[in-house]
């Protein structure tokens, strides 16, 4: 059998590898995707007080601490019993919003974005950033560096640090704003809604006019049913920072919905041996394998699954949006992977909202924004949606608050299985019998991985226009067969 | 003329690094212009076959963050060692092992055993499923990286020139960084810490110190402190005076203690030690029981005064017992 | 060849070194383990040179001062008083058994006090056995920065 193998995968946080095997006939037998590192975090935070936390767990990501501060930080509150008082909360969601909004510009515009907005068939050389700008123009890429550079900004003044925040803590956030302060992130954010409203003119035009591409995100090499999971508030409205777990079914009805202290009724990882990573699955359904369908317990918790599993955006501008979406796309649930990058760009414009509305409440600027915990700690659930899914923080701790268990359901994890699959359909469905594997093959099974957004945007400019790849095809001696070269 | 080659690389790291990096904003163009960027696994597509194929010190600067987890970050350290002029230790795993480093307080046992047994969302079969490096599937093998028992920091596996402290290293001072190189300035001596300063963090906070007497110590989340005087003085753990400067002290200005990113000051090899000497000095007590209950007010010193510096402090690692 | 401790002794100049001299001086039999190395005060002992003792391969460190109220700059053993403490636990965090790491008050009076201290620590450490440590096995040491 030959071995293809992809390592490492590149343009996305963290590591991975893929390997590909191919039976004589030159078609795919099948595909591992493998996650090759364990730092070990569910282990060296037991011993630690767990109101550092929200500190160290930043360090599992540093493109989304946010995400990992707000649910730690909520974590702690459930373990301490303690609500913070309502400023204290909206800084939070002040914070999570802009930060929300932030992460999926750099996302949509230099990862994931030139895929679509430069075509998945168009040359290496175009397939990044500056294809982007060849595109829709100039501007976009001073663009796209100035809403980096102003919600970078805006979060160091509410999280004390850009990266890897440190103002969360028990009972509240460590400082409030200032009416200066909070007068200048609303000038932010204004500009915030305006980029999202760009953003999505952009994919409008460029992607949503483009017959070919409606076809692509439709197409069934990019397709799975599986069930969606997002976090919804008390009217089923998406909400990144807090409400319940939702989970639809692939028909789009509602399977559960739960609180953050039920989610280990509901969700369940499996361990293999052949990778670092777990998967999650639904344990009321059970893990069934790397399937799709109603029988099998995989779910994909990312933006398209928020939509899905909600009944609607907060926001009026996101919602009108949402509603396009789905009209085009023939109604709930959307199953196509790609469409992914719609509901992001979507959920950019809704976090922009929220983020002005917050701001311009009156409460944001208040001087009460900590409440002293009193109670004994003991236990607590804090889940927040990361930008690539549910994230979920579990800790329990002695009298004292020292933390004597950890566990956690990142982001990216939730999607280790549809990943995979993805992976696995779109090399079944482009490398044939007798068809040359190119490398638009290798970049269209990239598109399949790259739609779940696996943390990580950058290179706005260093990308050097093309993507040097050396593949080679080894027979089981390890002779090489065929290589190819596109440096 | 060419453009000089630079490289950047993640080990064991969090990506915070590399998001440092473009947080230099619209500076990342004259990065750009001034080099010619050969290997950003993050961000271009060159895949560790690239790198093997070039010749060996063709990369001008590599700038390496993370820490030696695995395998393979260890084989692209001595990669990027051989292929490297300059090899950069960028942040704070790569220079003292970071956070990644706390996994010295604990075993790679105790880590696997709990991920993937005992943790309670895992579904455990026969006894437990481990990670194995080669497996034999129907298809064929397939690999993964073996994972070591003890995190280590780079200058521990291979030579390092230059050291960026910081988790994540400041943009300003990348910035800083960057713009001597770009300028062809002649830099300092090997083994340098470059983007920081040569005094404390202390140095850059803009409380008010008095003379410390202390009786008493808080958790941070126990008391609301006053915004102006010092933390350690109100007796808020702060690893302030145990910590190089050069991150504008953003911590403490934001109403939280320090908690030792930028790793230790000058001339100083253990953090932890020092810590240990500062707060001795100014907890005030004489008498043995009381100073063994002040002691017990401190929570935690293994993970505090070693939160980022563990792999690299004098005995490196928690005995394996 | 039966196992014979390695001690490193921190002595202050004023009272303990000179305690020590008294005990030689008055030729009071004491266990040849300790190692010593002179410091001005018990308050210079950087807990560094403690860890760095341990990791050199020390199997035993004692620190000595002067009796509280006596030290020669006032307050420098007041210091070693939390500092040695604080760092027992440490070294206990660390896997290695708090004994190994001990604090004395010996005057410059006392040879024979310092003489029991010293016998009876070396046979603590004797039945404690060699020290082993991970940083024993690794190449390269940690070096400060400027």
């Amino acid at each position: 059998m030959k071995q293809i193998k992809i390592d490492p995968i590149t343009r996305l946080e963290g590591h991975g590898k893929i390997d590909i095997f191919l039976n004589d006939d030159g078609e795919v037998e099948n595909t591992y995707f493998q996650i090759p590192e364990l730092r070990g975090f569910e282990q060296f935070c037991v011993g630690r007080p767990v109101e550092e936390l929200p500190r160290i767990t930043t360090r599992i990501c540093g493109v989304c601490p946010e995400a990992h501060h707000m649910a730690s930080v909520k974590a702690c509150d459930a373990v301490f019993h303690v609500t913070p008082p309502p400023t204290a909360k909206k800084l939070r969601q002040l914070l999570y919003n802009v930060f929300f909004a932030g992460d999926h510009t750099t996302h949509f515009y230099a990862l994931g974005g030139p895929d679509f907005i430069v075509g998945p068939t168009a040359p290496a050389s175009e397939r990044n950033i500056l294809g982007v700008i060849k595109k829709v123009g100039l501007e976009v890429g001073g663009k796209v560096i100035e809403m980096r550079k102003r919600t970078q900004s805006v979060l160091k003044i509410l999280g004390g640090k850009q990266t890897h925040q440190v103002t969360a803590l028990p009972g509240g956030m460590s400082k409030g704003i200032t009416l200066e302060e909070a007068k200048l992130i609303e000038e932010h954010c204004k500009w915030f809604v305006e980029f999202g409203k760009f953003t999505i003119q952009a994919f409008n035009d460029i992607v949503l006019k483009n017959q070919e591409y409606v076809d692509l995100i439709l197409s069934d090499a990019f397709s799975h049913r599986t069930y969606y999971m997002g976090l919804v508030d008390e009217n089923n409205k998406v909400n990144f920072y807090d409400g319940k777990v939702r989970v639809v079914d692939p028909d789009g009805k509602e399977f559960v919905k739960y609180s953050p202290s039920e989610y280990l009724e509901n969700i369940a990882e499996e361990v293999e041996p052949w990778t670092y990573l777990k998967f999650p699955f639904l344990k009321k359904v059970g893990w069934k394998g790397l399937v799709d369908g109603k029988e099998s317990g995989v779910y994909r918790a990312t933006p398209l699954s928020r939509l899905n599993a909600s009944d609607g955006m907060p926001t009026p501008l996101a919602q009108a949006e949402y509603e396009k979406m789905y009209s085009t796309l023939g109604g709930k649930p959307v199953h196509a992977t790609l469409a992914t990058h719609w509901a992001r760009v979507i959920e950019l414009l809704s976090a922009a909202e929220m983020a002005l509305d917050l701001v311009r409440d009156p409460e944001i600027t208040g001087t009460n924004f900590r409440t002293i915990p009193t109670e004994t700690p003991t236990e607590g659930v804090g889940i927040v949606e990361a930008p690539r899914g549910t994230l979920t923080h579990h800790y329990t701790t002695d009298a004292k608050g020292m933390v004597t268990k950890v566990n956690l359901i990142v982001g990216t994890t939730n999607n280790y299985a549809p990943i995979s699959m993805s992976i696995n359909k779109a090399a079944r469905g482009l490398i044939k019998k007798g068809k040359e594997v190119t490398e638009g093959t290798l970049n269209m099974i990239e598109m399949a991985f790259r739609a779940y957004d696996p943390c990580f945007g950058c290179a706005t400019h260093s990308i050097p226009g093309r993507r040097p790849f050396i593949l080679r095809i080894r027979d089981k001696e390890g002779n090489i067969l065929e290589e190819i070269n596109r440096c | 003329m060419a453009k000089p080659k630079l490289a950047l690389y993640w080990a064991a790291s969090c990506g915070g690094c590399e998001i440092a990096v473009l947080d230099i904003h619209e500076k990342i163009l004259d990065v750009a212009n001034a080099f010619d960027i050969v290997f950003w696994p993050v961000a271009l597509d060159f895949k560790y076959e690239d790198v093997r194929a070039m010749e060996d010190k063709s990369i001008d600067l590599c700038l390496f963050n993370g820490s030696i987890r695995n395998s393979e970050n260890l084989e692209i350290a001595h990669l990027l060692r051989a292929k490297s002029k300059v090899l950069v230790a960028f942040g704070s795993c790569a220079l003292e092992g970071g956070i990644p480093g706390l996994a010295n307080l604990t075993t790679k046992e105790a880590i696997w055993n709990y991920v993937y047994k005992e943790s309670p969302s895992t579904v455990t079969k026969n006894g437990g499923t481990f990670p194995q490096t080669h497996t034999m599937m129907p298809e064929g093998a397939i690999e993964i990286p073996e994972m070591w028992e003890t995190v280590k920091a780079l200058d521990q596996v291979v030579d390092v020139e230059y050291y960026v402290p910081g988790c994540p290293p400041q943009p300003e001072r990348i910035w800083a960084v960057m713009e001597h190189i770009i300028s062809g300035k002649p830099l300092p001596p090997k083994g340098s810490i470059l983007g920081a300063t040569d005094k404390t963090c202390c140095d850059e906070c803009p409380r008010e110190r008095k003379e410390k007497k202390l009786k008493k110590f808080f958790r941070p989340y126990e008391i609301q402190p006053d915004p102006n005087e010092c933390l350690l003085d109100q007796g808020i753990v702060c690893m302030g005076p145990a910590t190089r400067s050069g991150c504008d002290a953003l911590c403490t200005k934001a109403n939280m203690p320090c908690r030792g990113c930028y790793g230790p000051p000058p001339n100083v090899v253990d953090q932890g030690a020092k810590m240990v000497s500062a707060l001795s000095s100014v907890i005030d007590a004489q008498d043995p029981q009381e100073i063994e209950s002040i002691l017990d007010q401190i929570a935690d010193p293994m993970g505090t005064f070693y939160r980022f510096s563990l792999a690299h402090s004098i005995l490196r690692r928690v005995e394996k017992l | 060849m039966a196992f014979e401790p390695k001690i490193i002794g921190f002595l202050c100049n004023w009272c303990s070194y000179t305690g020590a001299d008294l005990a030689g001086v008055s030729r009071i039999k004491s266990a040849p383990n300790v190692r010593v190395i002179r410091t001005m005060c018990s308050g210079r002992v950087d807990p560094a040179f403690v860890l760095k003792a341990f990791q050199l391969g020390a199997d035993g460190v004692i620190v000595m001062g002067c009796h509280l109220g006596d030290c020669h700059y006032q307050e420098g053993n007041y210091k070693t008083i939390r500092r040695i403490p604080f760092l027992k636990r440490l070294v206990k965090d660390f896997g290695i058994d708090p004994r190994r790491l001990r604090l004395e008050w010996v005057s410059a009076s006392e040879g024979d006090r310092f003489a029991a201290i010293v016998n009876e620590m070396t046979e603590e450490i004797r039945n404690l056995g060699p020290l082993k440590l991970y940083a024993h096995n690794d190449i390269q040491q940690p070096v400060a920065h400027h």
